[in-house]
């Protein structure tokens, strides 16, 4: 059989791994991407990549504990087969990375060091300084370029994925791109497709993720026919450094290196933070949480910031909304030597130096747990059956989806350090499936599917840029959008903001058919590809919007506090236990009816179809996320009688 | 930054009177390869805490020069906007850097009220601020920057390495590959190649990256050659990444003007590098004379 051709889209960590495995494997593969990969947004990630280790397994630690908190903290809300398997090779991805280069910190005796990260009491998080992701990716980057030495792969650097490319019977045989520069269009024939595409952060404007993360590969894909899951589902990053372009990440290992979250007692005190006394802090994480302290999920601690600052009015600054996240107690050091880069980072852009003073943060958005829906194929001990085509997979046979924009191991709320590992996990292991599933295509770019592809891409693309001058450029659009969305769709939501804000993000989506450009050139034009990423961030508002709107709970990082469930109010044993009871029966009943993937069509007239899809919870039953709720252990008490009954043996007699 | 002796004066916002109240913003820039280039000026309100990014963003959503006309908007690179992923290195007031970085505030201390904005020298310009920089990749593939492993698979942990070894090689893992060490470096000349009529794409790249091979590695790469050399697996093939250290391009050209390390965004010890790559290229040499 002739060499088979797999086009992967997006070159971050997820494309770059699987570009590596398929190399390996003998396939030719077609790489595209909005920038130089090596310039992809994994660069951003800081922290470090989680895995059992030596040193956790001997303190009782195991691969099924690494399940259990990734589908604990997502409030269960993903299917377990799939993080079952993540958890079983996270080990050796990281002995892989450590293979590769990575320069992972060390302890004195030479061994990869570890520190403790969100959602987990086990310190299972290898590090690299505090730019694990930069490291991992350019080893990754760096095998890559060893293979295109090669000539095994071919990089199309500056190019943009505009639609998928089907035959007559629904499977997907390449793709149209764009070339950024001299702005040409180009069909490209695959044997699979694998989108590795990242992020939406974009669309809410600012965010932590980098300007590339508009979300459109994703977009495009959708509206094509892939199927969206978990939408709703955004992080929303506790610490992040507010900035007039970006927010930027104050990583989650500043908290795992001790660092620690606090305001003044009194309200906006204009003393130098370093004068108020230990009692006149409010160290409200830790007062709060006593378990995890600074270390809840994610969607906890940012919920938490959030609330002190607005409903409890004790934000550090009077004009805008921040809470001190401090290190200044920390051995300068030990600062520099484990989270230096991340440090550099805040005193480069605020002029502060984060050893001598604590930061002042505030939460931003930052990851999306949704994405385009992927299947896969179980196996007989309840992973994943590896060499299965069916192994993320979209409903489109032949294209594939991997990393931040699949919708898999995550569920409501990811937990810090899981994500370089899904994205690696994914890459490398949906590889053989790929392999398997590929069906050889002769069609090149002059049959009629590709040469119609291009034509109709061709003529959005003039239809774009010969639009009559108007008032509304797509800046100011993607700003507007991105207002709505923060105000509506992050940390607290509530429905009939929610629906206003569909309504209004659609008349916007009207506003942009018509907004002109100022620029319709046809070389290195800028303005026309951000318009049309701008345009495909329309949909998938939508989706997290209606998304967001239909489902009537909290569950991660979705929340609505009309539909909260408040801890126990009595104080009385009898009447605690009676309401621990009704407490469990309401989140028995939820459970039925929300624990569901939210799956998302494209209908014709532009507005989503929701479904929702029940979720293999075989390895671990659901149970109430009790993270620091008032009277959590009575409930979980109760839940765990309950349990018992339900597990108890039936005796036949 | 208004000291407290002068802050006194009552009832004074002593901020506003040395804020400006705009930015004027002077760009050099060119529609395409082989026009000319041209200066625009822009103008912009000023806020408090802006980089260059924001300014840039700024001139995009207004789309129009200093005396009202309307015009493209500028085009330049970005990507992480946290001087992690490298794309926006450009010239500043005439000095190499990254855009995000570069805060307005500080800039008004060089240049009060302005900001001058040109594209790297010693690379084609593709628009405006935008160059290719395909060579600083170029440069990596030949001096075979990665850990040749045997395959992706499962064999166990990497090699043990000692904290000293890690802190030794860490801060040359950092390179974001900017470019900004090649811009500053006298000896790094800038190579244009234009496609020809007719000449296929892939055609182009190939003669371009011949172009590439023959002129000097840049001070990124020879410290990637040294990163690499100094991994226990990496040196399996230090061989190899000698003989691109002392073939043509290589660290010969180097002449010792240490401008890379002063402009370095990331501030890597890239002279240390040289002249660890020149003292290994020198025992290199010799070993092989006496190989013969």
């Amino acid at each position: 059989m002739t060499q088979s051709r797999v086009l992967v889209i997006g070159g971050g960590l997820a494309g770059l791994s699987a570009t590596m495995r398929l190399a390996e494997l003998g396939v030719h593969v077609d790489l595209v991407s909005l920038v130089p990969v090596k310039r992809s947004h994994s660069v951003c990630a800081q922290g470090g990549i989680n895995s059992v280790n030596a040193v956790t397994r001997q303190q009782g630690d195991n691969e099924y504990k690494h399940l259990d908190d990734t589908v604990y903290g997502g409030d269960f809300l993903q299917h377990q087969p799939p993080v079952k398997e993540m958890a079983d090779w996270a080990p050796r991805i990281i002995d892989l990375m450590d293979r590769l280069g990575v320069p992972f910190n060390r302890t004195p005796e030479g061994f990869r060091d570890q520190r403790r990260f969100g959602g987990t009491l086990y310190k299972r998080t290898s590090f690299a300084g505090a730019t694990t992701g930069q490291q991992l990716l350019y080893s990754l980057d760096e095998q890559v370029r060893r293979w295109e030495a090669e000539g095994r792969v071919k990089k199309w650097e500056f190019w943009d994925f505009l639609e998928p490319v089907m035959d007559d019977d629904g499977r997907c045989i390449g793709a149209v791109c764009q070339d950024m520069v001299t702005m040409k269009f180009k069909a490209f024939s695959a044997d699979a497709v694998i989108l590795a595409s990242g992020g939406c952060g974009l669309l809410y404007g600012r965010s932590t993720m980098s300007m590339i993360c508009t979300g459109s590969a994703v977009s495009r894909a959708y509206k094509a026919g892939v199927k969206y899951g978990n939408a709703e589902f955004i992080q929303v990053h506790p610490t992040a450094v507010p900035g007039a372009d970006k927010l930027r990440l104050m990583s989650e290992s500043a908290r795992g290196e001790g660092g620690r979250v606090w305001v003044p007692r009194k309200a906006q005190d204009a003393r130098d933070p370093k004068d108020i006394p230990v009692a006149e802090r409010y160290y409200f994480l830790e007062e709060r949480y006593p378990e995890y302290g600074n270390l809840v999920p994610r969607d906890i601690a940012t919920r938490e910031i959030f609330d002190i600052c607005t409903t409890d009015g004790l934000s550090v600054d009077k004009d805008r909304l921040c809470v001190y996240l401090d290190l200044t107690h920390i051995p300068r050091e030990t600062l520099d030597r484990k989270l230096g880069g991340i440090l550099e980072i805040y005193e480069k852009f605020q002029g502060v130096d984060p050893r001598e003073a604590p930061m002042k943060i505030f939460p931003a958005v930052h990851y999306s747990m949704g994405g385009l829906w992927v299947d896969y194929e179980k196996s007989e001990t309840g992973g994943l059956l590896e060499g299965s085509p069916r192994n993320q997979q979209t409903n489109i046979t032949g294209l594939y989806a991997i990393g931040e924009c699949d919708y898999q191991y995550h569920g409501a709320n990811r937990l810090g350090a899981n994500s370089l590992l899904s994205c690696i996990f994914s890459g490398l292991f949906c590889a053989s499936g790929v392999i398997a599933g590929a069906k050889k295509n002769t069609r090149d770019e002059t049959s009629p599917d590709f040469v119609s592809a291009v034509k109709r891409q061709e003529e959005r693309h003039q239809a774009i840029l010969s639009r009559p001058v108007g008032d509304s450029n797509p800046y100011d659009i993607h700003r507007q959008l991105g207002d709505i969305m923060t105000r509506t769709a992050t940390v607290v939501r509530r429905n009939e903001q929610l629906s206003q804000a569909y309504d209004e993000v659609c008349q916007l989506e009207n506003v942009w058919e018509h907004c002109s450009l100022s620029d319709t050139g046809n070389w290195t034009n800028q303005n026309v590809i951000f318009t049309k990423s701008v345009g495909d961030m329309f949909p998938l508002a939508k989706l997290i919007l209606k998304g967001a709107l239909l489902r009537d709970e909290c569950r991660g990082a979705h929340y609505k506090p009309d539909f909260s469930m408040p801890g126990i109010a009595a104080t009385e044993p009898a009447e605690q236990k009676a309401e621990a009871e009704r407490w469990c029966d309401r989140f028995e009943e939820n459970t039925r009816k929300w624990l569901k993937s939210t799956i998302g069509v494209h209908g014709d007239d532009g507005h989503p179809v929701i479904t929702y899809e029940d979720i293999d919870t075989t390895l671990i039953p659901p149970r109430p996320r009790l993270y620091g709720l008032v009277g959590g252990e009575v409930i979980e008490q109760v839940w765990k009688e309950r349990s018992e009954k339900a597990t108890e043996p039936v005796t036949v007699g | 930054m208004i000291s407290a002796s002068t802050s006194t004066i009552p009832e004074v916002e002593p901020e506003e009177k040395r804020v400006p109240q705009e930015i004027r913003v002077r760009v050099l820039r060119q529609d395409a390869p082989s026009e000319e280039s041209y200066w625009q000026q822009f103008a912009i309100p000023y806020e408090p805490n802006m980089n260059v990014i924001s300014v840039l963003q700024r001139i995009a959503a207004i789309a129009k020069s200093q005396d009202g006309r309307r015009v493209p908007p500028v085009a330049w690179d970005c990507a992480c906007l946290e001087e992690v992923c490298g794309s926006c290195a450009m010239l500043i007031n005439g000095r190499a850097r990254m855009a995000c970085s570069s805060l307005v505030d500080n800039l008004f201390e060089e240049t009060p009220g302005e900001i001058e904005l040109r594209p790297l020298t010693k690379f084609p310009v593709v628009r405006d601020l935008s160059v290719d920089r395909g060579r600083i990749f170029n440069s990596l593939e030949r001096v075979k920057a990665w850990v040749p492993v045997d395959d992706s698979y499962d064999h166990g942990p990497g090699p043990r390495i000692s904290p000293e070894e890690q802190e030794d090689a860490y801060p040359l893992t950092t390179c974001i590959s900017c470019g900004c060490c090649m811009e500053a470096c006298p000896q790094f000349n800038k190579i244009e190649v234009v496609q020809r009529e007719g000449e296929t794409a892939d055609d182009f790249d190939a003669r371009k990256q011949t172009a590439y091979d023959e002129q000097f590695l840049g001070p990124h790469a020879i410290s990637q050659a040294v990163l690499f050399n100094s991994h226990p697996t990496g040196s399996m093939n230090s061989d190899e990444r000698m003989q691109a250290l002392t073939g043509r391009g290589g660290i010969q050209m180097c002449g010792n003007a240490q401008n890379c390390v002063a402009v370095c965004p990331k501030r890597i010890p890239l002279t240390r590098s040289i002249a660890r790559a020149g003292r290994a290229a020198t025992v290199w040499a010799i070993k092989k004379f006496f190989d013969r």
